[in-house]
């Protein structure tokens, strides 16, 4: 068995820095690299592209990103292992035999996860009596049934495990857990067993770290964070795991930012919600266990977790279509700015009711004065004011509505409150509102599948 | 006497479905036992008054010197189907430490 493991982070979502998992492999030692490319919304586009092009519905980044970092990864052995299969793992997995082949790299193993998309058994599975009640809002099904755009169970780390004990080098999954992408090599590498929940728990724990990348190195970090250094070539976090469960948060030493016990916890609060029962396929993580210790300059040692034994169900994400919306913008300038915004919101909202236009909401935002803080804002001076976008947005099941509303703009520029800029990007489009449906399943109604694609 | 949340503590925000988790840590341990005792779950509801619409909840996470807070009915529906321009409410941690408790 190895005495500790270092895994990085190489994507916190899609689009995220390209060179960052460059970065990872190229400037120090790693033995892993985890990237998580699914965010809930990403599953219904790649539903959407797949459903075009039966080639399509991953993330397109990884090919590229794989011409890069292959041969690297070979000569250093280090395994890489990533959720961007989205809803077409194999389609994926495709694509980057043949960038190796291209490279001309030999003796590859791919895994692939499989079983977690459900949608086509969505109507079986109701029958069977699983109501997929929202988790939030106790809704049944049955109100959206008909708009399901894609359907994902959320495995945990195991299907990945599995992948790897049959001697995968490279591991992609479609709807996988954040947390269980850097679960998963710490129960290879150190034998752990599932029944041990605390060791389930500080590897879910180590996930959660990475899972955002560097928003735990200093990104996003609303303390001091000033003294983040170098922020232009921040470097990714790594997870230096140990067998007993302990593991160091930590960056390559030649790289930017900053690991603290304030950027690591407040890594460990974003998007939470009971801290002492964050639940996962593979356990309930408890965060109020947690230690943290600053052992060195940007090492922080992470300790003490426990946890309890995992639920009898797969959290189940489900999107769905939910009408259409666009917004729009223009900017106003001293003098008077705001009360020029105001009047020309006003305008606009008497003309779409002249038009008698549809909407669920019409909502209006000053930015540069209250878009983020809302009534929290503090109130200015008008003379003070130089500019002020008015940003107003609006949604409608009534594609038609929204359309017009886009058509509405631009005329202000001529027939509204002067000293007025910044319509350049032309007429906003409808674009669809996909919403989302959360909702548990029994695991044993699901099975995940790997399989093996060699070279 | 007056302390203002932006001098004793930090904080990061994000979405869960419609609901805003604000996670606010105490940079001393002696700040954190202000925030246990003054920062309750009314006075953030209260703050939030024309974001927020539903209810608060308030966890302790000690170990973090740190609490955890959940906005419900706070992001215009969530995600993907939010009109705001901060979506995923983003930048309500920040709001939240405009606040000043009195102790």
């Amino acid at each position: 068995m190895k005495e500790k493991i270092r895994i990085a982070s190489g994507q916190g979502f899609w689009g995220d820095l390209i060179e960052a998992p460059v970065q990872q492999v190229t400037n120090g030692q790693v033995d892993y690299l985890v990237m998580d490319y699914l965010a809930e919304v990403t599953m219904s586009i790649l539903q959407k592209q797949m459903n075009k092009n039966p080639k399509l519905g991953y993330a397109r980044d990884i090919p590229d990103l794989m011409r890069r970092i292959l041969p690297v990864c070979k000569e250093k052995d280090i395994k890489i292992i990533t959720n961007g299969g989205g809803v077409n793992p194999r389609a994926c997995a495709d694509a980057v035999l043949e960038v190796a082949k291209e490279l001309g790299i030999r003796n590859l193993k791919i895994g692939i996860v499989l079983g977690d998309n459900i949608k086509e058994r969505i109507e079986g599975l109701i029958s069977f009596g699983n109501d997929f009640k929202n988790m939030e809002t106790g809704e049944p099904i049955s109100t959206v049934k008909d708009k399901i755009l894609s359907a994902n169970v959320y495995f945990g780390a195991m299907p990945i495990v599995e992948a790897l004990r049959k001697g995968a080098d490279i591991v992609i999954t479609g709807r996988t857990t954040d947390t269980g992408l850097t679960l998963a090599p710490m129960i290879y590498e150190f034998d752990w067993r599932e029944e041990d929940s605390h060791l389930m728990a500080s590897g879910t724990i180590a996930g959660h770290i990475l899972e955002c990348g560097a928003q735990s190195t200093g990104g996003n970090f609303l303390g001091d964070w000033q003294s983040v250094e170098n922020m232009a070539e921040i470097g990714f976090p790594i997870a230096e795991a140990y067998p007993n469960g302990e593991f160091i948060i930590t960056k390559h030493e030649n790289l930017g930012g900053k690991v603290s016990f304030e950027t690591v916890a407040e890594q460990l609060l974003y998007e939470i919600g009971d801290p002492a029962e964050y639940i996962t396929p593979d356990c309930v993580a408890d965060f109020t266990s947690i230690k943290l210790e600053e052992v060195g300059k940007n090492r922080v040692r992470v300790y003490g977790i426990k946890g309890k034994p995992a639920t009898d169900f797969y959290k189940v994400s489900c999107s769905y279509e939910s009408g259409y919306s666009a917004s729009g913008s223009l900017t106003y300038s001293w003098p008077d700015a705001l009360t020029k915004a105001k009047a020309a919101d006003k305008i606009l909202r008497t003309r779409m009711e002249n038009l008698n236009l549809k909407f669920t909401e019409i909502r209006s935002e000053f930015v540069g004065y209250n878009s983020c803080h809302g009534p929290l804002a503090k109130q200015l001076n008008e003379e003070d004011i130089n500019e002020i976008m008015l940003r107003i947005a609006v949604r409608s099941d009534d594609y038609k509505s929204v359309e017009r509303f886009g058509k509405e703009i631009a005329p202000l520029i001529l027939t509204g409150p002067p000293a007025v800029t910044g319509f350049a990007g032309g007429r906003p489009k409808p674009s669809e509102v996909v919403a989302y449906w959360p909702a548990l399943l029994l695991k044993t109604f699901v099975t995940p599948e790997v399989q093996i694609l060699s070279l | 006497m007056k302390i203002k949340l932006k001098d004793i503590a930090h904080a990061r925000s994000g979405d869960k479905g419609d609901a805003a988790n604000i996670g606010i840590i105490a940079y001393k341990q002696e700040d954190y036992k202000i925030l246990r005792k003054h920062l309750t779950a009314a006075k953030v509801k209260k703050h939030f008054k024309g974001i927020c619409f539903g209810e608060v909840e308030r966890f302790e996470l000690p170990n973090l010197r740190a609490l955890n807070f959940l906005l419900h009915d706070t992001l215009g529906g969530g995600g993907t189907v939010s009109l705001k321009l901060d979506a995923q409410g983003k930048t309500l941690g920040a709001a939240l430490l405009r606040m000043e408790l009195d102790i």
